[in-house]
């Protein structure tokens, strides 16, 4: 987004033979892969979300697994409370819920930057899990709730007889198509005239005061939108993992969104959606080989910071530009 | 008698024991153009950060086309036409230099809370900020990020970005600082340009004194807070007061 | 409310002040001087924790009697958190002070993650206890009560601690450049401050604040896993309401938060972590500096 906006025929130009594999993916390969990538696509939404705080508006959060498990658990209550299995009553319920704990915990986060931002929305996601913890009767606590599979397209939809059937088929293409649309929609609301107030309050806070920006509202809003993105990679999770727990409105949780931003490259569009799909394939992986995965994830996070801060997809892309140049 | 289109009033503020500004009494015409000079520490910035809402005032008054603005937002105070230039360079780097301006353009139209169309394609404010940027000599460096800039060009875009607010008032705080002796020149041409042919009223504070000398037909001198004296350059050039608090300092 | 339950009370509360504002202190100390928030501050008070209570265990052998030199072992926490301290400084964080903010977040951040995991492995998923040290001290009648005398030591420490880096940072030659240094640091510079070592300093001084206040608790709750990100989110609750830089502030925030918790768990023991935040909110609210503050 630095560098002059990738023209929009060239994304399309690209992203056209991706959207293509995707969706020829399933019929290729095993069940349980496209399920593996399902997951990866969910996170992807997340980190999107995620980035329009971090990369465009340039608030770094430590607690988005809030936003997470609001998504989540929203889901596992209409199914506890209302009885419901509409996959779309699923993600209204997870964008409200989780749309109005961004807008309460922004009110009180975005009057603050860097540090104090940082930590506090750190502190406000470990409360809302303790609380998941605490009112065991109401969110079961670390038991967590357990979600059926829902119907999709208002029932038209409905799981047969083999669930993996549903999540490799169905449910894989449903995911896909609210990837694609979030992408869609952050790609316009980053390279609308909003989102250029937001790079601008990221890049100069007072000046952007002073060209007419109030920028407490505008980090706000920015905030409400980052956090119903994510919110709503929450609500496609659970009937995915079946199950929703505290976990994941754990700090550590928050710990992998942010990671995997950075690992893809923060100061770009789509980085941080294929940080998220990549991570996704090395969590998968190295959890079988150690139980140290946090120090991995740790190490590498300083290793990112120190040598290759632009990540994974600003790397290349800077490299590619070098090597235009010198043809 | 011309009409006052900013008008302090004893204004104060102090930080600690420093009187910064001092009780200042400042008055501003439509249409002028006018230099605010003073050794630092003298309290012009100061006074510009009063004026245009960055700090509030301890006491005192600002009136603005007859209204009230003492406590008014810096958002209404550009709502309502007042805009500044930093001295120390205020861009935003990582967008380029035409979205520098374009993002002043939509803000002045209140299009900067529209999330739902994509900013390049808007042509009007393209073409507008394409203007914009040919007047301050910038077009040539349209696409490149802000933050790869010469200081001159800089200096330009920082006064250009105030500029495409269309404002009626502008403080420019030392435009031509930092910059080499032969570039002040164009610069304050084209600053004097494009304020005269919009009519805006214009304050800039300046420690070069050909600069001052050559540009502004007033001139304020502001020693320890307070005015010091007020008047065209010959008045100030004679003024003894003057020169021995400023301009000895001041190599021309 | 008689005045021996009260008693118990204020040292209650004693306790967990002398803890917080040796962590917050810690913090507050290094943001001062170098502008700079540890994310894994926490876990060099866990560390500290950990250390001092493999130390004693290993003192200990199988035996549950405690013999009064191991005391003297404490400390050991607060030195290896001081040492590590003094290696991540330079190692890590120096390459990143020209750099964005953010930088510096997401490498302690990894740091954080680290060192949890270092901690898991080298000394197991399970909270290491010594209690033998807790309870050896024996306890004091007071009124009605029992009153554990450890608890009482571990208050002395902080209030040495709050008394004894006073005395640093205001009496001290070192003092001075500390405080010139978090004022000015380019004019120290300029007057000839070798300002890389005085933020190692710094640093390694507040990580050892930090691993104290962890070597000092651990014989009443051991060392665990997890307490790290605890004490680094009741670090902040302290800072807020104190200032972030201000040491009277962790102080007084400490004080503060130590009365709170021992008041909220007296009368409404459900809501205890929800009264911190819901006063460090109140304070965020009326004066965002905090009550000392200078972020």
């Amino acid at each position: 987004m630095s560098a002059p906006g990738v023209a929009p025929r060239r994304v399309l130009a690209w992203s056209a033979p991706v959207l293509a594999a995707l969706i020829v993916l399933p019929f290729l390969v095993p069940a349980w892969q496209t399920v593996l990538l399902s997951y990866g696509l969910v996170f992807a939404i997340a980190a999107l979300g995620f980035n329009l705080l971090l990369g465009y508006t340039g608030l770094l959060s430590f607690g988005h697994s809030a936003y997470f498990g609001a998504g989540a658990y929203a889901v596992a209550f209409i199914v506890k409370y209302a009885g419901l299995e509409s996959m779309e009553v699923f993600l209204l319920g997870g964008v409200v819920v989780s749309g109005i704990v961004a807008a309460l915990f922004g009110v009180l986060c975005v009057r603050y930057t860097r540090i104090f931002f940082g930590i506090l929305t750190m502190a406000l996601s470990q409360v809302l899990w303790s609380l998941a913890y605490k009112f065991f009767w109401v969110t079961g606590g670390s038991d967590g709730l357990r979600v059926p599979t829902p119907t999709l397209l208002g029932g038209l939809v409905r799981m047969g007889a083999d669930k993996q059937d549903f999540l490799s088929g169905p449910y894989y293409f449903y995911v896909l198509a609210v990837f694609v649309i979030a992408v869609a929609v952050m790609w316009v609301i980053v390279h609308s005239p909003f989102g250029k107030a937001l790079q601008a309050i990221r890049d100069n806070e007072t000046r952007a005061e002073f060209v007419g920006v109030q920028v407490w509202h505008y980090r706000w809003v920015a905030f409400v939108i980052s956090g119903i993105f994510t919110g709503l990679a929450g609500a496609l999770w659970v009937p995915l993992n079946g199950l929703t727990t505290p976990d994941i409105l754990h700090w550590t949780f928050s710990g992998k969104i942010v990671f995997f931003t950075v690992l893809g490259g923060f100061q770009t569009f789509f980085g941080p959606v294929i940080g998220a799909v990549i991570y996704n394939y090395l969590e998968n992986w190295a959890v079988g080989y150690t139980v140290y995965w946090q120090m991995v994830l740790g190490v590498v996070l300083v290793v990112l910071v120190l040598a290759l801060p632009a990540g994974i997809v600003g790397t290349v892309k800077r490299m590619s530009v070098r090597a235009a140049k010198a043809a | 008698m011309s009409v006052d289109i900013l008008k302090t009033t004893q204004l104060s503020k102090s930080f600690g024991d420093t009187h910064a500004v001092d009780h200042v009494d400042f008055s501003v015409s439509a249409g002028e153009v006018l230099a605010l000079i003073g050794s630092n520490g003298a309290g012009k910035t100061t006074l510009i950060n009063l004026i245009s809402g960055l700090i509030p005032p301890d006491s005192g008054r600002v009136d603005f086309q007859g209204s009230d603005i003492t406590h008014a937002s810096i958002h209404r105070k550009i709502q309502l036409g007042i805009a500044r230039s930093f001295q120390l360079v205020n861009l935003f780097d990582q967008l380029t230099v035409r979205d520098n301006v374009t993002l002043a353009i939509f803000s002045r139209e209140g299009r900067t809370r529209r999330f739902f169309s994509v900013a390049d394609a808007d042509t009007a404010v393209r073409d507008e900020a394409a203007v914009v940027l040919k007047e301050f000599g910038l077009d040539g460096r349209a696409g490149a990020p802000a933050g790869g800039l010469s200081q001159g060009e800089r200096k330009l875009l920082d006064v250009a970005v105030a500029y495409a607010l269309r404002p009626k008032l502008l403080f420019l705080d030392e435009p031509t600082s930092g910059v080499s002796t032969r570039e002040k020149a164009p610069i304050m041409d084209i600053i004097t340009q494009v304020v005269r042919s919009g009519g805006i009223t214009a304050v800039i504070v300046e420690h070069d004194m050909d600069v001052v000398f050559t540009y502004c037909p007033r001139i304020v001198a502001m020693h320890q807070g307070s005015i010091l004296a007020d008047g065209t350059p010959d008045q100030i050039r004679n003024n003894a007061q003057v020169t021995a608090n400023m301009l000895g300092t001041q190599s021309g | 409310m008689d005045l021996a339950t009260l008693t118990v009370h204020v040292l209650n509360a004693l306790l967990y002040a002398s803890v917080m504002f040796l962590i917050a202190g810690g913090l507050s100390l290094i943001y001062g001087v170098m502008r700079i928030v540890n994310l894994a501050h926490g876990n060099l008070y866990a560390f500290g924790a950990y250390v001092s209570a493999w130390a004693v265990g290993r003192a200990l052998g199988t035996s549950t009697e405690a013999s009064l030199w191991m005391y003297a072992l404490l400390p050991v926490g607060a030195v290896a958190a001081a040492l590590l301290g003094a290696v991540l400084e330079p190692t890590l964080l120096r390459p990143l002070y020209r750099r964005a903010e953010e930088y510096q977040l997401l490498i302690t951040f990894g740091l954080l993650l680290i060192l949890e995991d270092v901690m898991r492995f080298v000394w197991g998923p399970y909270p290491l206890q010594a209690s033998a040290l807790y309870e050896a001290l024996g306890s004091l009648t007071i009124g009605d009560s029992i009153y554990p005398t450890y608890n009482l030591v571990v208050i002395v420490v902080g209030g040495i601690a709050a008394a004894g880096l006073w005395a640093f940072i205001y009496r001290t030659g070192f003092g001075v450049v500390l405080r010139a240094t978090s004022q000015n640091m380019r004019m120290a510079s300029a007057l000839g401050v070798n300002v890389n070592r005085v933020y190692v300093q710094a640093f390694t001084l507040g990580c050892f604040m930090a691993g104290l206040g962890g070597a000092v608790i651990m014989p009443q709750q051991g060392a665990v896993l997890g307490m790290g990100v605890d004490a680094l989110i009741l670090a902040f609750v302290v800072v807020v309401i104190g200032g972030l830089g201000s040491l009277e502030g962790a102080l007084i925030g400490a004080l503060m938060v130590g009365i709170v918790r021992e008041a909220g768990i007296t009368f409404f023991p459900e809501i205890e972590l929800a009264i911190l935040y819901l006063m460090a909110a109140i304070v965020l609210f009326i004066r965002p500096a905090g009550i000392l503050g200078r972020a």
